[in-house]
């Protein structure tokens, strides 16, 4: 096998780790070095070889440390998959898009055999073996829609479309930003966007909800969008933020370099092909600001973007609390020279 | 939008007037699956003349192996249609898009009243499919000026649920008695003429029909007209929009760079600011709002058009 997986935990002793491979191919959200919103959105699949970018669902190392991370969260939580009744055929065909993407991506890794609707699946690294009838749930373990994203980093928002919008009719979702599927399930884009500070006087989510309605098949797009976590935590939903909550109580400056992580999402688009529905998967990334800063050029922007964030930014992404500490650590790293643009970690010029 | 070349396998005289056409990828390869209700564009390259046509899909939606429509020869029409009856054969390759739906099935309803007036079927074609293969409840009403007119008639299952009605037989639909007998939650979906989608929608609302339990086909195709002349802020260049050309068309002749999807004024992609406009607007889309309209403010381009002395695009 191509990559070795880490054993890791995502909460209680935190032993998450990013290799040194893993920072170079890190999602960095920031391609200048101030951060306001766009509707950043990007035809994906096209991406530097070795970034997630250039693969339809990105495994990497944490893959099955995370998949145990979400079976914990969901066995304490199980309102954290939801799928109304109408969208069981979107969940067929996340299904085949999971399964065919990571074989096409991965074939080392993963296999499907198909006759007709005879399917057996076969998943390497978290030791699965299936055999299966498509568009017949009564032959799966889970719901389809359950069934293949307990096999897939990240969250998924599966979202019917009618009406002149899209609704938040399923999803598997146990590593969001406060966010939460149980409070959201059937609410529509505007509903759910309405806490967002300053997007709508920009009309961000007019234009993005008619890009989204238009995204074809076999045309996936993406954004990447950010906001800070303490501890390497996947599961910082608003039903456990007593547990984390707390903890942005424990970062000092001695130890805000390996406690504080920057958070990346790397949002995709896609339409699925029987149901019309639109995959929306949130791929959940974190490094450290010590690992982050070993690139001298994130290092250098990351400083500028926090520094001069507004502040209600700051505050929605609910890091105003330890915003000076981090400003300030980060200040070690900028030595003023001007940043090369764009994400990847190339060599600032001096 | 993605577009592929397709190899056109049958051409099928369905009536008079209505012929159907099935597309298989050349080398045999599966094509895109799609939802009851859904089109594709296809490219007709007729003389100097590219048109782009969105035609509903009548094929099952969980049939890769090939996509079929069925087009009526309009001879009042842009020529699209004249076009594929007369110079489309067997064996011709076509460059087709990938399936959009602007009409897609309510999934949520209890129930699906689907209502259609002559070509007016095909969306429902497939969408009947999708139906039984979900096993949903669903009612089909297929009116038609005759048998031999009817060319959804062969492709429809023989099915209970299944009502046709022929004016020729003195046979015609009674839309507001349809509408009387449907369950609560069901979702009534039109495609047809102007009339008969006003029938309806009149019908369900006065029997106080959630608005959003009616739909109807809302994509047209662009209609003729005179021509008008459009200058373009930003590149100062000016063209001429012919007769029976689309100014979307017009756009591409020059090369301008331009985005679209549905090409019949319903999906909002090719929507384009006006930076000034002196005559009167044709808007014959079902994107913009009638503030927008009232404005002048923005055109939608694959449909719409412009009478009068000066019309300049923020292009």
């Amino acid at each position: 096998m191509t990559i070795r997986f880490n054993d890791e935990t995502f909460r209680d002793d935190y032993t998450h780790f990013n290799s040194p491979e893993a920072i170079q191919r890190f999602p960095f959200p920031f391609d200048r070095d101030d951060y306001m919103y766009s509707v950043n959105i990007e035809s994906h699949t096209s991406g530097p070889k070795g970034t997630p970018f250039d693969v339809a669902f990105d495994v990497d190392e944490h893959y099955v440390s995370e998949m145990r991370d979400l079976a914990i969260t969901l066995e304490q939580d199980p309102k954290r998959c939801q799928s109304l009744p109408h969208m069981e055929l979107a969940g067929w065909d996340l299904l085949e898009l999971i399964m065919t993407s990571k074989v096409a991506d991965y074939p080392d890794l993963f296999e499907l055999h198909r006759d007709g609707n005879a399917w057996r699946w076969v998943n390497k690294p978290l030791g699965i073996d299936d055999s299966f009838t498509f568009l017949d749930a009564s032959t799966l373990p889970y719901g389809p829609m359950e069934y293949i994203t307990r096999q897939a980093q990240g969250d998924f928002a599966v979202l019917d479309q009618r009406d002149g919008s899209l609704w938040m009719d399923a999803g598997m979702v146990t590593c969001q930003a406060d966010w939460s599927l149980d409070f959201n399930i059937g609410m529509n884009f505007t509903e759910w966007h309405a806490p967002v500070p300053k997007a709508h006087e920009m009309r961000i989510f007019e234009r993005a909800l008619k890009f989204l309605m238009n995204v074809q098949q076999g045309a996936p797009s993406r954004r990447l969008n950010w906001t800070m976590t303490v501890n390497p935590r996947l599961d910082t939903s608003p039903e456990n933020y007593h547990l984390w909550g707390p903890e942005k109580r424990t970062v000092t400056p001695e130890n805000v370099g390996q406690k504080q992580y920057l958070r990346v999402e790397l949002q995709t688009f896609w339409r699925l092909p029987r149901s019309n529905a639109l995959a929306f998967p949130i791929r959940c990334y974190l490094a450290n600001l010590q690992d982050l800063s070993s690139v001298p050029k994130w290092g250098r922007r990351l400083h500028r973007v926090i520094r001069d964030l507004p502040d209600e930014l700051a505050d929605y992404k609910g890091f105003t609390l330890n915003r000076p500490m981090i400003v300030e650590y980060l200040s070690q790293f900028d030595d003023g020279a001007e940043t090369s643009l764009g994400i990847y970690p190339a060599e600032d010029q001096s | 939008m993605m577009i592929q070349p397709l190899q056109v396998t049958a051409v099928e005289p369905l009536t008079s007037r209505i012929t159907r056409f099935r597309f298989e990828h050349p080398d045999g390869d599966t094509l895109p699956l799609f939802s009851g209700g859904a089109h594709i564009v296809v490219e007709l390259p007729d003389g100097d003349t590219l048109r782009r046509n969105a035609y509903s899909l009548i094929s099952d939606p969980m049939d890769g192996s090939g996509y079929e429509i069925a087009v009526q020869r309009e001879e009042s029409g842009r020529g699209g249609s004249r076009f594929l009856h007369s110079s489309v054969k067997a064996g011709d390759t076509l460059n087709v898009g990938v399936p959009l739906n602007l009409m897609a099935l309510n999934l949520r309803a209890k129930k699906h009243l689907l209502i259609a007036g002559g070509i007016g079927i095909t969306p429902f074609l497939a969408q009947v499919k999708q139906l039984a293969l979900l096993g949903l409840s669903y009612e089909l009403h297929y009116a038609a000026p005759s048998r031999e007119d009817a060319a959804g008639l062969a492709l429809l299952p023989d099915d209970p649920n299944v009502h046709v009605y022929f004016s020729a037989d003195g046979n015609r639909m009674d839309v507001p008695s349809i509408l009387e007998q449907q369950p609560l939650g069901t979702h009534v979906y039109t495609c047809g003429p102007e009339r008969l989608i006003a029938a309806v929608k009149d019908g369900a609302t006065t029997l106080g029909w959630p608005a959003s339990t009616i739909h109807s086909e809302a994509f047209t195709a662009p209609p003729p007209g005179q021509s008008f002349q459009v200058t373009l802020a930003k590149s100062g260049k000016t063209l001429v929009v012919g007769p029976h050309q689309s100014l979307l068309e017009a756009l591409e002749a020059a090369e301008v760079d331009i985005a679209w999807s549905c090409r019949g004024g319903a999906c909002g992609q090719c929507e384009t600011a006006i930076s000034s406009c002196q005559g009167k607007l044709e808007h014959n889309d079902h994107w913009l709002s009638e503030d927008e309209r009232a404005a002048n403010s923005k055109i939608m381009p694959c449909v719409s058009r412009f009478v009068g002395q000066d019309l300049t695009l923020d292009l």
